[in-house]
C-alpha cells in the first residue's frame, strides 16, 4: 500500500510537469487548430535558459554592484544616501550567494521571460506567415521549427549534456506510512499548481483571457468585437511558452542532466496528455497530464521500466478508439 | 455622408461576388439592402467591416478611407456588426458576450451604462445574463448579437438578417427595437430577406442582384415598385 502511495506521489509530480507542457499545446490548438510540435523544445530551452541564468544574475549583480560602488564613492559624503548605496552595492555584489529560494525563483522567472520572448519570435517569424496556408504547411513548419531548435541547441549549447546547478539541495520529507516526498517534488507541485491557478485566472477573469476564449471560438467573431486576433495569438504563444519554460526549470532542479534533445519525449507525452484530456480544453490538459504521469509511474513500478515510454502511445491509441474527443472534450464535429 | 461606398469589387477566388457596388448612408438613416440568396449582401457587410479585402473600390466612414483597415480598428472607429449566423460566443455567458462587445473601450461607467441600455432594449437578456450563450434560443441569440454590437457604442450598425428564423411576433419586436436604436442616433445598414418589414422601417433601400446594385430609391417608393413587388414582396 505504501509503495502504491509512493508511486502516486511521484506520478502526480511528473503529471503536473506534463500538465504544464500540455497546457501550451492545448491553448495554441484551441486558438489556431495548430499542433505546435516545437513546444517540447521550448521546454528544453527553458531548462537551458535556467542553466545560464545564474551566471547572468551574478554578472548583472556584479555590474550593478560596481556601478553603485562608484556612485557610493562619489556620494559618500552625502548622509543616508551614501552609506545606503554602499550597503546596496555590497549586497548586489554578493548576489551569487543570495538565498537559494530567491535565486531559484529568479532563475525560473528569467527562463520564463526568455521563452516567452522566444515564443513571440517563433509565432511571428514562423507560424504567422503560413497562417493562411494549408494545415499541412503549418504542420511542416512546426516540425521545421522543432528541428531548428534542437539542432540550434546542439550548435549553441554543445551536444554533451550539461548539469543544471543544484540551487536547492535535495532533502526528503516523510509523509508517514513509509511515503516520502522530496523538497524538490514539493517545489514542482507548488509552482505548477500556482501557475495553473494563475492561468485559470487569466483565461476566465481577465479581459485578455476572455479575448482568448473569443478567438478560440471564432477569429471572425472575435475581430468583429474589436479584438486584434494577431495580438491574442501572440499572447497565447507567450503564455504557453512560459509554462513550458517553467516545466523545464522545475524538472532540471530535480534531474540536473540537460541536453538539446531532452524536450522530445516529454513534448510528445504532453501532447498525448492534451489529446487525452481533450485538445483545446484547458482543464482537460491538466487532467490528461496527471493521468499520463500516474500511468507512467505505475507502469514502471508494476509492469516494467521498459514500457515507460510505450504507455503514452498505448493511452493515445485507447483514447482515440474509445473517446476521440478526449476525456473532457465535447464530442462534436470540428468547426473550422 | 456617414458611409460612402464606391465601386467595390470583391472576388472569392474566381467568383466575382461584388461588381462595382456603390452605396451611401447618411447620419441618422436606416438604409436597407435587399436581395436574393447569394446576391452578395453578406459579402458587402463583411467588406465594410474589413473581414474581406476588395480588389477595387473604396469605403469611407465619416470621410475617412477605411478600405484597408483591419477589422478591429474599424470597430474602434465606430462601425459594428451583428453578423449573419449571429456568431455568439457559445461558451461564454450573456454578460461576457456583452463585455467582449465593449472590448476596445476603457470607460467603465460608460460601458455599464450601455449595458443597462441593452438590457432595457432586451429585458430577456437581463433575465438570462448568466446563461451560457450557446444555450440561448435563436431569438435570444439574435438579441444578444445586436446588443453585443451596440456595446462598442457604434455610430454605424450593420445588421445581417436580424429576422432570420424568428417567429413573426419576435420579428416585429426586433424591428421595433432597431427603430429605437436608430432614434437614439445610430445609423443602421440593414440587410434583410424580409423585404416588406425592412422597407417599412427604412428611409432608403438598395436592391442587390448578383453582385450589382439593381435599384436604389426611397423605401416608400421601392415598396410600390412593380419589379420589387414581383421579386421580393411575393407579388
Ligand atoms: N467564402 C466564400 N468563398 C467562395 N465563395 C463565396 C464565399 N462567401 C460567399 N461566396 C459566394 O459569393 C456570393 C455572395 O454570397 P453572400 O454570402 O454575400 O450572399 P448573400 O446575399 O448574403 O446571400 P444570403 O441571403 O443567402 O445570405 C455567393 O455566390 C456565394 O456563393
Ligand atoms: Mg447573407
Amino acid at each position: 500500500m505504501s509503495e502504491f502511495l509512493q508511486q502516486l506521489v511521484n506520478g502526480v509530480t511528473w503529471g503536473s510537469v506534463y500538465a504544464l507542457i500540455a497546457l501550451g499545446y492545448t491553448m495554441v490548438y484551441g486558438i489556431l487548430r495548430l499542433i505546435n510540435f516545437a513546444h517540447g523544445d521550448i521546454y528544453m530551452l527553458g531548462a537551458f535558459f535556467g542553466f545560464y541564468a545564474p551566471g547572468l544574475i551574478v554578472a548583472a549583480g556584479a555590474r550593478a554592484g560596481e556601478w553603485l560602488e562608484g556612485a557610493h564613492r562619489v556620494l559618500h559624503g552625502v548622509p543616508v544616501l551614501g552609506p545606503g548605496l554602499g550597503r546596496l552595492a555590497a549586497a548586489l555584489s554578493a548576489a551569487g550567494s543570495m538565498a537559494d529560494a530567491l535565486q531559484a525563483l529568479l532563475v525560473l522567472v528569467i527562463a520564463m521571460v526568455g521563452c516567452g520572448l522566444l515564443g513571440i519570435v517563433i509565432e511571428r517569424g514562423a507560424y504567422k506567415p503560413v497562417r493562411r496556408s494549408s494545415r499541412l504547411a503549418a504542420l511542416i513548419t512546426a516540425i521545421g521549427v522543432s528541428l531548428l531548435l534542437e539542432n540550434g541547441g546542439v550548435l549553441v549549447f554543445g551536444p554533451d549534456p550539461k548539469f543544471f546547478p543544484q540551487i536547492i539541495p535535495s532533502s526528503n520529507i516523510a509523509l508517514g506510512g513509509g511515503v516520502t516526498i522530496s523538497n524538490q517534488q514539493v517545489i514542482i507541485l507548488t509552482v505548477s499548481i500556482l501557475l495553473m491557478f494563475a492561468l485559470r485566472f487569466i483565461v476566465t477573469r481577465t479581459r485578455v483571457g476572455k479575448a482568448m476564449q473569443a478567438v478560440s471560438h471564432s477569429h471572425m467573431a472575435a475581430s468583429l468585437m474589436g479584438i486584434s486576433v494577431d495580438r491574442i495569438i501572440t499572447f497565447t504563444f507567450v503564455l504557453g511558452s512560459m509554462l513550458a519554460a517553467a516545466a523545464g526549470v522545475l524538472v532540471a532542479l530535480q534531474n540536473p542532466k540537460i541536453e538539446p534533445y531532452m524536450g522530445v519525449m516529454p513534448g510528445l507525452k504532453a501532447f498525448v496528455a492534451a489529446v487525452l484530456g481533450g485538445i483545446g480544453n484547458i482543464p482537460g490538459a491538466v487532467l490528461g497530464g496527471l493521468v499520463m504521469g500516474v500511468a507512467e509511474v505505475l507502469v514502471v513500478g508494476y509492469v516494467s521500466p521498459t514500457y515507460r515510454d510505450a504507455i503514452a502511445f498505448v493511452l493515445l491509441i485507447i483514447i482515440l478508439l474509445v473517446r476521440p474527443a478526449g476525456i473532457l472534450g465535447k464530442a462534436q464535429a470540428e468547426k473550422v | 455622408m456617414l458611409l460612402e461606398v464606391a465601386g467595390l469589387d470583391v472576388y472569392y477566388g474566381a467568383v466575382h461576388a461584388l461588381k462595382g457596388v456603390s452605396l451611401n448612408a447618411g447620419a441618422g438613416e436606416i438604409v436597407t439592402l435587399i436581395g436574393a440568396n447569394g446576391a452578395g449582401k453578406t459579402t458587402l457587410l463583411r467588406t465594410l467591416s474589413g473581414l474581406v479585402r476588395p480588389r477595387a473600390g473604396t469605403v469611407r466612414f465619416e470621410g475617412r478611407d477605411i478600405t484597408r483597415l483591419p477589422p478591429h480598428e474599424i470597430v474602434g472607429l465606430g462601425v459594428s456588426q451583428a453578423p449573419e449566423g449571429r456568431m455568439i460566443f457559445a461558451n461564454l455567458s450573456v454578460e461576457d458576450n456583452l463585455e467582449l462587445g465593449a472590448y476596445r473601450r476603457r470607460d467603465r461607467p460608460g460601458i455599464a451604462a450601455d449595458r443597462a441600455r441593452v438590457f432595457q432594449l432586451f429585458p430577456r437578456l437581463e433575465e438570462r445574463r448568466r446563461q451560457i450563450g450557446g444555450t440561448l434560443s435563436g431569438g435570444e441569440q439574435q438579441m444578444l448579437a445586436i446588443g453585443r454590437a451596440l456595446m462598442s457604442r457604434p455610430r454605424l450598425l450593420l445588421l445581417d438578417e436580424p429576422s432570420l428564423g424568428l417567429a413573426p411576433l419576435l420579428v416585429r419586436e426586433i424591428f421595433k427595437t432597431i427603430q429605437e436604436i436608430n432614434h437614439a442616433g445610430v445609423t443602421v445598414l440593414l440587410v434583410e430577406q424580409n423585404a416588406h418589414m425592412a422597407l417599412s422601417v427604412a428611409r432608403r433601400g438598395y436592391v442587390l442582384e448578383t453582385g450589382t446594385v439593381r435599384l436604389e430609391d426611397d423605401a416608400a417608393r421601392l415598396l410600390q415598385n412593380e419589379e420589387v413587388k414581383q421579386a421580393y414582396l411575393g407579388g
